[in-house]
């Protein structure tokens, strides 16, 4: 019923005498109020939407993402995309947390925890994955994975994957000694004050599950894997907290080892730093997606996600990122770069990338997160 | 309306928009804080609505955050010394200049022009490896290979001091600014020295802000966790890192709000004690 139609009836009943005259000003006064208060809400919530907000890692990858995908995009549909960045899953979740509905709207999330807490939390979406056909060149199981968690449905669409491995300054540590040493050289006495760590907690104790020589997944000896991250404490120079940092600690040399992303540590390579990278047998795998936060503008986002998954869009942005793209090498062709990047797997089929397990770690985390800031801090 | 009524009013009316800001910004936010403290966080990061006492327990009881909490009120006494003892020549050479007292205090002012973050990033240039410091030495022949001077407890002192230097000369400078210098001119002729008369006038009259400024600048560095994340070693967190990780890293918003009340209520009764022995009166004579 539109409102003429409703003044029209309200009318008539004031005519007939079924309400008094002052009942029907009252009605007629609080209607106009009503529309005089909505409106202007109203014409911002109606509105073609005008701009997306992205949020990622900063640093290079973040210019590669405004670079390659969204500056093209908004040359093409008029919608402007704002790049935000974060530290950490965890930090940006708390933001998410803090926000209202349609205040954050796409976000790239790393690893399938990070996925289930979000989901977990009620901050999920159901795309419509009929709007973005270029799923289909989609690695299929970087897309299973998520599907499992939000019941065959997606809240996000893969993007890329890396590893969390260790990078090495040749200058002071050779390949061969890596080798040997593995992941074991994040604990060695020789290089105390020369070693980096990141301080999160996963990660933390994902590399000392490796020092104490137990599965990542499956832990069952937590007491050696907090005397480890504590050997590693005490040996560290400095927790460092963002890409940026890495970087620059490695580049500086104010660190000659440490676990660094698989692309960061190809951007120092490729601006001539000689810093090796190695995946320790069972080395942090993880895939990274655009999860669209609930309450985002779909259409929009949509169409967004479909822009860069094209697979033009998507190869310059990994080779922007130095991170592989989540497309299958066997349905695209990903041209010469990308087969070069730490953590590419020519076959699709990442067999050769251990994975975090969500219900492992979500299911650990309050307990182990708390435990691990503790000894972080000399504990 | 009498007049009498009137005038009793008006203080009211004018400070009426300064007491919303402080109603909506300080008081309304605490309310919030002080209800999340005894929310509880469930394993899945959401919220449990209620009344517990379990993080107030924790917070409490936890040698941890006390002893976390000790080192914070350390490190922001020392910080506070150095500033006193570094700031208060400054301030007295800044106050007793002639006719470049304006560009003096501009220059004071200026690091404020630049962020907080990028100053504090700056000592990694300077102290770094490949930092200033170590380049200098280096090309000197004094040392053969770079200090490792970085991520300490020292560092996260500097930064502090670097960081709330400015405040304490401010004060110290309002406060010195507002002696009659014909004071000491008296001192002397009744055959003081110079540092007599420094010590027996114009210190004494400056205390205020000296005072001022020591509490700006221990509530201010003990409330700090950017300098200790920036300059700091894997075990030199303050005590607003532990909020910080609360909240963020953990997602346990009410033990963060437990911690950060908890902060708020040292801090307030640090103040309190130092009202006490030195009195607000004074402080906001220093203060300007």
């Amino acid at each position: 019923m539109d409102d003429t139609k409703r003044y029209e009836r309200l009318r008539e009943r004031y005519m007939n005498g079924d309400l008094d005259r002052r009942k029907f000003l009252g009605i007629l006064g609080a209607a106009g109020l009503a529309y005089g208060v909505q409106m202007p809400f109203a014409r911002h919530a109606l509105a073609a939407v005008e701009e997306v907000r992205f949020d990622g890692w900063g640093g290079v990858v973040s210019e590669a993402f405004r670079k390659y995908a969204f500056d093209p995009y908004t040359k093409k549909t008029g919608v402007k995309v704002v790049d935000g960045t974060f530290g950490g899953g965890d930090e940006y979740l708390s933001r998410v947390k803090a926000s209202q509905p349609g205040e954050y709207n796409i976000a790239h999330l790393s690893g399938v925890f990070d996925y289930a807490r979000y989901v977990n939390l009620d901050l999920g979406s159901t795309l419509d994955e009929s709007k973005i056909p270029n799923l289909e060149y989609v690695i299929p199981k970087l897309t299973e994975v998520f599907r499992k968690v939000t019941d065959g449905k997606l809240s996000c669409v893969p993007y890329d994957y890396g590893t969390t491995g260790l990078a090495y300054n040749r200058k002071y540590i050779s390949d061969d000694e890596m080798k040997e040493k593995g992941a074991k050289i994040l604990i060695d006495e020789k290089y105390k004050g020369k070693i980096g760590g990141w301080s999160d907690w996963r990660t933390r104790i994902w590399y000392a599950s490796l020092q104490t020589g137990q599965d990542p997944n499956n832990a069952t000896d937590m007491d050696a894997v907090w005397a480890a991250i504590r050997t590693n404490r005490d040996l560290l120079l400095k927790y460092w907290t963002s890409g940026a940092e890495l970087m620059s600690l490695l580049a500086e040399e104010e660190i000659y080892v440490t676990e660094g992303w698989s692309g960061r540590i190809y951007a120092l390579q490729e601006q001539g730093h000689d810093i090796g990278y190695m995946d320790p047998p069972n080395g942090f795998g993880w895939q990274e997606c655009l999860f669209v936060i609930k309450g985002s503008p779909m259409a929009e986002v949509e169409e967004l996600l479909n822009f860069m998954l094209a697979p033009e869009t998507s190869i310059a942005v990994a080779e922007g990122q130095n991170y592989p793209p989540a497309l299958d090498p066997q349905k695209v062709d990903l041209g010469t770069k990308i087969p070069k990047l730490p953590a590419f797997d020519p076959t699709g089929s990442l067999a050769g990338l251990t994975f975090a397990d969500p219900a492992y770690w979500n299911g650990h985390e309050q307990e182990w997160s708390k435990e691990f800031g503790r000894i972080q801090k000399g504990y | 309306m009498s007049v009498e009524r009137r005038e009793a009013r008006q203080p009211w009316i004018l400070l009426s928009p300064a007491l919303a800001a402080i109603a909506l910004l300080l008081f309304v936010p605490l309310v919030f804080i002080l209800i999340y403290s005894f929310w509880l966080r469930t394993a899945t990061g959401a919220d449990q609505i209620g009344f517990f006492l379990d993080n107030w327990q924790e917070a409490l009881s936890d040698r941890f955050y006390r002893d976390i909490l000790l080192g914070t009120l350390k490190i922001a006494l020392i910080t506070t010394i150095a500033c006193a003892l570094m700031g208060y020549p400054a301030a007295y050479f800044i106050a007793r200049s002639r006719g470049n007292k304006a560009i003096l205090l501009l220059l004071l002012m200026l690091p404020f022009w630049v962020s907080y973050i990028i100053r504090t990033m700056s000592w990694i240039n300077i102290l770094g490896v490949s930092g200033a410091v170590n380049s200098i030495l280096l090309s000197l022949g004094i040392i053969n290979e770079p200090i490792q001077m970085l991520y300490n407890e020292t560092t996260v002192i500097l930064g502090l001091v670097h960081f709330l230097l400015p405040f304490m000369i401010l004060n110290v400078f309002v406060s010195l600014d507002g002696i009659d210098e014909t004071l000491e001119d008296a001192s002397n002729s009744l055959g003081a020295t110079k540092w007599q008369s420094f010590l027996e006038v114009t210190l004494p009259l400056s205390l205020p802000g000296l005072a001022a400024g020591g509490l700006l600048c221990f509530v201010l560095g003990a409330g700090t966790y950017i300098t200790p994340l920036i300059l700091g070693g894997p075990t030199d967190a303050m005590f607003a890192n532990l909020v910080y990780e609360a909240i963020i890293t953990q997602l346990n918003w009410p033990l963060g709000s437990a911690l950060s009340l908890m902060l708020l209520v040292v801090l307030g009764t640090l103040v309190l004690i130092y009202n006490r022995y030195l009195g607000m009166a004074q402080l906001m004579k220093g203060l300007g």
